[in-house]
């Protein structure tokens, strides 16, 4: 005999399947996307910045070796600090984040209130999933 | 005394064989369930209930959470 202690919420808050008759209602895990940069604490700052310039986000995100998220580095405080200096001293430590099973309505109402365009999605144990554009939500929700 | 185990260990069970068992109450297992999950409320959760499972392999038990 077997207790799988975390619950269905944690299995739910992994994006994993289930069955039922609400089994898929609009959620997190339908729009996150994989494609933001990411970097090494460790990692010279102004090449994180050359890669933002060329991706679809206007940031960057500090993952450990395990892909757990650390911190955050905005693409406009990467323009003003120094390029030598590491992503460690230059990011915003432990930023929010929503799960995958969040309610797609619900965040986008949270986000619209708050003005934001993205949401950084990550799994119970703070791995990364990926991230969220308010934008997607939106047209998947349409 | 039931072992402790994680998301991922359940996967490796169920791919092995293992049923599932939910004890929440029947309307929230019928709204979202673990795949292949059978659900027994908690407060029906005797002897002829578990009978219905099959004993001859492993057993996962979840609620909600460990609250």
């Amino acid at each position: 005999m077997y207790d799988y202690t975390a619950g269905k919420h944690d299995w739910l808050a992994r994006g994993l399947p289930v069955e039922g008759t609400e089994a898929d209602p609009p959620a997190a895990h339908h729009v996150v996307r994989s494609d933001v940069v990411t970097c090494d604490l460790a990692d010279r700052v102004g090449d994180v910045h050359e890669r933002v310039i060329a991706s679809p986000f206007g940031f960057a995100l500090v993952v450990s070796e395990h892909r757990c998220l650390l911190g955050r580095l905005r693409g406009s405080a990467l323009e003003q600090c120094d390029p030598d200096s590491t992503a460690e001293q230059e990011m915003e430590p432990g930023p929010s984040t929503i799960r995958l099973d969040a309610d797609l309505r619900a965040l986008v109402g949270r986000l619209r209130e708050r003005n934001l365009m993205f949401a950084v999605v990550t799994d119970p144990d703070g791995r990364l999933a990926g991230v969220l554009r308010r934008s997607d939500a939106e047209a998947f929700l349409a | 005394m039931a072992s402790p185990i994680n998301a991922a260990r359940v996967r490796e069970l169920v791919d092995r064989g293992a049923r599932l068992l939910e004890v929440l109450p029947r309307g929230e297992y019928e709204e979202q369930h673990l795949p292949g999950a059978v659900g027994i409320p908690l407060k029906k959760l005797d002897a002829a209930a578990v009978a219905s499972l099959d004993r001859g392999g492993p057993v996962i038990v979840y609620c909600w959470d460990s609250i």
